[in-house]
Parts: C-alpha cells; sequence; structure tokens
C-alpha cells in the first residue's frame, strides 16, 4: 500500500523499519559497499556486526540519507527520503560532535529540536534526563568542561530526546568504559522494551549476543549473514565435551573416529544422528560417562565460519586495539 | 518547504546566539570604532581647517556709504564674537543695490560667493541657495542692525536661488559614490567571516550530526542568515553610535542633499541591498569554504575572495557615472554586482520598480548559488552521490 504527502515523497507502509536493496557505494573506484539487501523489522534490536572498514558506517550513512548510493534503492520507515523521516529517527555518529561552547541541557535540546522538537520542550527532558542518569550537576556545564564519558553520555540523550521511533547508533560501546557499556546496554533495552527500533553496528560479538534478537554480519562490503541470532549459530552443529572413566569399547563407534582423548575426555562435534543415538551407544557401550554436556556454538564460532578466519581476526584485533571490553 | 525554513531557523538561531553571547562579539562590535574614532578626530580638525579655509563669502551690493557702515560693524562684532563667526564681506562697487539680474552675480565674479546683500540697510534681501540664506540671514540681520545701530528688529528679505539641474545631479552621484562604498566597505568586512562557518562543524563532527537530520540546504541557509543577523546587529550598533556623534557634533543633524527616492526609501534600499550583497557574496564564500578542511586552507582562501569582492565593486564603481550604458546594465544585471549597481541607481534614479525586480534576481540567485554549493560539498566532502570523489576539492589540486 503506498500514499503520498504532497510535495514529498511516496511512501511505502510496511512493516519494515529499515530496507535496503542492491545499495552501492563506491569511492574512487574502490567499492565500500557492494550490493547489499537489508531489511529491518520494526520494533526489534537489530546488530550490524563487522570489523572496522567492512562497510557498516558507509551503509549506515547511507540508509541514513546522509550520503546516496551510487546504485539501488533504501527507505528508511517507509521512505525512499531518509530526511523526511529525520523527527522519527535519532542517529548517534560513530565520530561523536557536539559544539563546544554550549551548555550540556543545551545540546540535548539543540539536537531534538535538529528533529522537530521545540526548544523549551528540548530543555526540560534534556535536564530531567541527565537527572535521570546522574548527570544533574553537570547540566549546566559546557561540553568542553565534561569528560569525554559525559559528553558522550549527553549526545547519546540528544540522540533519544524527541522520542524517536527508530534509534540508530553507529559504534555506540566505542570508547566506554566497562560500567558505562553496561547502561547502554540498559539504555537499549529500556528503549526496545518501549517499542523502539535499535539499530547498532558494532565489532564486539558480545554486545551482539546480549542484545540483539537479529544481526547483520558486514564483510567486506557485502552482508553474507541476515536473521536471528540463533539461526546463525545454528549454522554449526552443537559441541559434545565428554568425559569418561573407560577409554575404549564398542562405544568408541558412536563418536568421530579422529576425535582423540586428552586424558579421558572427549571434544567433538555432535554426530548428525543427535543426541539420543549418541547417548543410548554410551550407555549400551558402557563408556562409564563421568560428566557430559552439549552446548550450541556461540556467536563468535559463527561470525568465523560465516565471515571466515581473516575477517573474524580482524575484527579481534579492532577491539583490542581500542581496548574494549566484551 | 516549511520543514526547511524550520530547520534553516534552527540552525540560524544556534550560531546567532552562540555569536552574539560570545565575548568576542563584544570586540567584534569595537573593531570598526577604533578606526572611526580616529576618522572622527581628524574629521573633527578637518572641518576646523575647512570651516577656516571656506568662509561663507558674502557680496555687498549697497550704497557706498551703507557698505562701508556694514564693514565697520562686522569689525566691531568680530572683536565679541570672532571672525570665524561671522561671514566674510566683500563689496561690489560694480554691482546696484537694486541690479534685477544680482542671481547671475553669484558666480561672475572671480570669488564664488555664498550669498549677496543687496538693497538697504533697513531693508536688506540677501539672494543665495535656500541652504545658505537660511544659514546666514540672521547673522546679515545681525550686522545691519549694528551698522544702523537701530532700536528695533531689521527684517532680511531672502530670494532663493534655485538648485541647477547639474548641482543636483553632482550631490546625487555623491550618494551613489558614498552609498556604493559603504555597501563595499561593510560587506568586505562582514562577507568573509562566511568562510570559515563550516570549519567548525567540520572540525568537531557536528556535521554528521546536522546531515544526518535536516536538509543540507537548510544548513547553509541558517549559516548564512546567522551571520547576517550578527552583520545587521553590528551595523545597527555602529550606524547609532554614528548617528548619535554626527548629531552631537553638529548639534543637529546635517542638511544633506536628497537621493532620487528620498531618503527613507534610500536607507531601507541600503539595507536591503546590504542583506542581498551579503547574502550573495556570503553564499558563494560559505560553499567556497565548505569545500576546506582547516582553516589554514581557509586562510589561504582569503586573499583570493577578498580581490574578487574588489573587482565586483571595481565594475560597480566604474558604472555609477554610466547610467543606462551597457556596462552600467552589466553590472546591474551580473548577481554580484547587481546590489552596488542598484543602490547606486536609487541616489540617481527616481523610479521604483526596479528595485523589486532586482531584488527578486537578486534573491533566486542566492538561492542558485546555495543549491550548487550544497551539490558541490555533498559530492566533495561528504562523499555523496554518483559522482563522488574520495579526495576533496583541495587535495585534488595538490594531487
Amino acid at each position: 500500500m503506498t500514499s503520498s504527502i504532497p510535495g514529498d515523497f511516496p511512501v511505502i507502509d510496511h512493516q519494515y523499519a529499515i530496507e535496503a536493496r542492491n545499495i552501492v557505494k563506491r569511492f574512487d573506484g574502490e567499492t565500500a559497499v557492494d550490493g547489499i539487501d537489508l531489511t529491518i523489522k520494526r520494533g526489534s534490536i537489530f546488530g550490524i556486526l563487522g570489523p572496522n572498514g567492512a562497510g557498516k558506517t558507509t551503509m549506515l550513512r547511507m540508509l541514513l540519507g546522509i550520503i546516496d548510493p551510487d546504485e539501488g534503492e533504501r527507505f528508511l520507515l517507509g521512505s525512499p527520503n531518509p530526511i523526511s523521516k529525520s523527527h522519527q529517527v535519532g542517529y548517534l555518529p560513530e565520530e561523536r560532535g557536539l559544539y563546544q561552547s554550549m551548555k550540556a541541557y543545551d545540546a540535548i535540546a539543540f539536537m531534538g529540536a535538529l528533529r522537530g522538537l521545540p526548544l523549551a520542550t528540548g530543555r526540560r527532558r534534556g535536564r530531567q534526563m541527565m537527572e535521570d542518569h546522574g548527570l544533574g550537576r553537570a547540566a549546566d556545564k559546557q561540553i568542553r568542561q565534561l569528560s569525554k564519558g559525559m559528553a558522550q553520555t549527553v549526545q547519546l540523550l540528544g540522540t533519544i530526546v524527541h522520542q524517536p521511533e527508530l534509534i540508530i547508533l553507529d559504534e555506540p560501546f566505542s570508547g566506554l568504559d566497562a560500567l558505562n557499556q553496561g547502561k547502554l546496554e540498559r539504555l537499549i533495552r529500556a528503549q526496545a522494551d518501549n517499542g523502539v527500533t535499535v539499530i547498532f553496528s558494532t565489532h564486539v560479538i558480545a554486545h551482539a549476543e546480549r542484545l540483539c534478537e537479529e544481526i547483520a554480519i558486514v564483510a567486506n562490503g557485502k552482508i553474507p549473514f541476515t536473521g536471528k541470532v540463533s539461526t546463525a549459530r545454528d549454522r554449526l552443529p552443537p559441541q559434545v565435551t565428554l568425559e569418561t572413566r573407560n577409554l575404549n569399547g564398542p562405544w568408541r563407534a558412536a563418536i568421530p573416529a579422529d576425535c582423540q582423548p586428552l586424558g579421558h575426555n572427549w571434544s567433538f562435534t555432535l554426530p548428525e544422528s543427535g543426541v539420543e543415538p549418541l547417548l543410548r551407544a554410551l550407555i549400551e557401550g558402557d563408556a562409564g560417562i563421568e560428566s557430559l554436556s552439549i552446548e550450541r556454538p556461540g556467536l563468535h564460532d559463527a561470525f568465523v565460519h560465516i565471515a571466515g578466519e581473516a575477517v573474524a581476526n580482524k575484527m579481534a584485533q579492532d577491539t583490542a586495539g581500542n581496548g574494549e571490553a566484551a | 518547504m516549511i520543514e526547511n525554513i524550520r530547520a534553516a531557523y534552527v540552525i540560524a538561531r544556534r550560531d546567532f546566539t552562540a555569536i552574539i553571547f560570545s565575548k568576542s562579539f563584544f570586540f567584534f562590535l569595537l573593531g570598526p570604532l577604533f578606526p572611526l574614532a580616529i576618522g572622527l578626530a581628524a574629521g573633527s580638525l578637518g572641518a576646523q581647517v575647512s570651516e577656516d579655509i571656506d568662509q561663507p563669502v558674502i557680496g555687498v551690493a549697497l550704497e557706498r556709504g551703507e557698505s562701508a557702515k556694514l564693514v565697520k560693524a562686522r569689525s566691531a562684532l568680530a572683536r565679541n564674537l570672532g571672525s570665524g563667526s561671522l561671514p566674510e564681506l566683500i563689496i561690489l562697487n560694480d554691482v546696484s543695490p537694486a541690479d534685477p539680474d544680482i542671481k547671475d552675480r553669484l558666480n561672475s565674479g572671480p570669488r564664488p560667493l555664498t550669498a549677496i546683500l543687496s538693497g538697504s540697510l533697513e531693508a536688506p534681501n540677501l539672494t543665495g541657495s535656500q541652504r545658505d540664506v537660511k544659514r546666514w540671514s540672521g547673522k546679515v540681520a545681525l550686522l545691519a542692525e549694528t551698522a544702523l545701530s537701530a532700536p528695533q528688529p531689521v527684517m532680511v528679505e531672502v530670494d532663493f536661488v534655485a538648485e541647477t539641474d547639474s548641482s543636483e545631479k553632482r550631490a546625487q552621484l555623491g550618494i551613489a559614490q558614498g552609498g556604493q562604498v559603504i555597501l563595499i566597505l561593510l560587506t568586505m568586512i562582514l562577507a568573509g567571516m562566511v568562510l570559515s562557518n563550516l570549519v567548525e562543524e567540520k572540525t568537531n563532527k557536528i556535521i554528521e550530526i546536522l546531515a544526518a537530520a535536516i536538509p543540507m540546504d537548510a544548513i547553509f541557509l541558517g549559516k548564512l542568515f546567522a551571520m547576517l543577523g550578527m552583520a545587521l546587529v553590528g551595523i545597527t550598533v555602529w550606524s547609532s553610535l554614528g548617528f548619535i556623534g554626527v548629531s552631537v557634533m553638529n548639534a543637529g543633524i546635517p542638511d544633506l542633499p536628497a537621493p532620487a527616492v528620498g531618503w527613507p526609501l534610500f536607507s531601507v534600499l541600503m539595507v536591503l541591498y546590504f542583506s542581498m550583497a551579503y547574502l550573495l557574496l556570503g553564499s558563494l564564500f560559505l560553499g567556497i569554504g565548505a569545500m576546506a578542511t582547516t582553516v589554514r586552507e581557509v586562510q589561504t582562501l582569503s586573499m583570493p575572495v577578498t580581490m574578487g569582492q574588489l573587482l565586483v565593486f571595481f565594475l560597480a564603481a566604474t558604472s555609477v557615472t554610466k547610467l543606462g550604458e551597457p556596462i552600467e546594465w552589466f553590472a546591474v544585471i551580473f548577481p554580484f554586482s547587481s546590489p552596488f549597481a542598484m543602490i547606486a541607481r536609487a541616489a540617481q534614479m527616481d523610479n521604483i520598480w526596479q528595485h523589486g525586480l532586482a531584488l527578486a534576481w537578486q534573491g533566486l540567485f542566492t538561492l542558485i548559488i546555495i543549491r550548487f554549493s550544497v551539490i558541490l560539498f555533498r559530492r566533495n566532502v561528504m562523499k555523496s552521490g554518483s559522482g563522488a570523489r574520495k579526495k576533496n576539492l583541495f587535495a585534488r589540486m595538490r594531487g
């Protein structure tokens, strides 16, 4: 179903907060984003996972209308003109920026005013939000007088002061200590609980694993996977960790032939036949089970499997290089 | 459209308050007052010197005996009042007190005369321009009363000489040139500041937040109007102080010749054409400055930009005496010189409709420049669109 606003672009009403079709972006002949298709449902927490330079920020900038794609089309809250939806969107860029001479609560109000919030309302909310986040005493301080963490919080509050229905955060955890990362995670969850769609990019897998219902893995300008976190993990079979009293017996036929014990401990991929045949073989074959655990692989393993070892190593280096907590 | 205006207002309000409430704005306001104070002091000295040199000269065409009495009365009064406060008297022996062509004698002698006193001491007649006659008739009456030792006041008959067409045109030409100089000076002082206007946003990474929230055209427009607002505040302060200063020094507003459209409309047009000149040049400078990535690049740009302004001024100044000629029409139509050429027209031509047309044209061209600047900015700085290049303009110039 389509409708149109006079003087505006046609608006497509559908369930997606974001829809991108084959968007391409090249800089000086080099392809930064290479034909990406992406749909993000409204009301979810969505993570965009990938190392630095994978094309996450370029993709977000195209989705927000900061830059136009060279090819393809994108819809933000149903509109092909993302700026026309800016009142319903909050955006925290990767490179943080605030006017240094502005007072903190004024900076929040200004960011709200840019997106249609009356200045007086923004100032009132700005003060209240700073109080709520334990920064009440800093509300009247200039941005240049705040610590880096406080300034980042001010910018985050400015991103949500106009109560948007879609929040896009580019590397929001970057530069935050563990305490502030925890606060940010709680804030993201609180927004999602209110029905807000939250999209964030990160190169730290743990954040995506803890917060997201769905993710997109970005590598080399492409999206090799998009979907539920559980679906990504299901791409790898579960891992079995077993401790036995006996090292030999007919039960050995039930585990992979190349699996070698470490003492009395065994680690192997769950056979395709599943848990029950394995369990039956271990008991009937008198393995003498001391302990047994069957675990689904983590998102990290799934990421390595999907994006490849090289990309995973690059992302690990990014995380280590930034000294970020997971 | 309404959303664009709202967004531009948000930007303009932020920039305007940030500038106006900064400590540096106080120094900005004070800046022109230092040369102005020196200028006023020099002007005051000059005026005194000028007064001494250009003392009014009144030709006396009275009977010989009355002329002698008048000269004696002047000497007596000069001892108490000072010579400078009285007009110099020259006896016109060859002019009859009842000469019917006395007006022609004003400029026929070896020295130009401010006015001619004829008739008799009991019934003097002062002939001259309205301004001069009004100014000196009181002093002439005083001289006549002193010469006659009259107990009753002497009434001076006055006879005005109409301003000639050529003198009116000369005066209007002077206003045209003065108006142009004031406009170009203000524009040169103030429009160049727009060059560095986007540097703060780029160095502080705020541009990303702005670009994601509102159209780039609104950012440019808002910044331009904030700077125009600041410039108008400065001009209001300076002109108010100047007005007060001139009023105090001259004990009233000086009697100036009127421009063709009259002083009230001319003043309004000065403000409007300054605004247009500022918006036109400012939008161009904003566009150029937006391409620069550092303050150093902006500083490098300042010189060619100033040269460009001077060229525009020379074009307008050349055309001021050539009303209706091709070069003047070119200056009127070429957007960057149009405000300067049009203020010269306001001083010299009394038809008003052309100003509406010119202002509309200048406004339209401002919007065209902003649009073009935004396209360049998005392509070269934001690296947006299919024509985007990775390097910015300066990086490409550097190779």
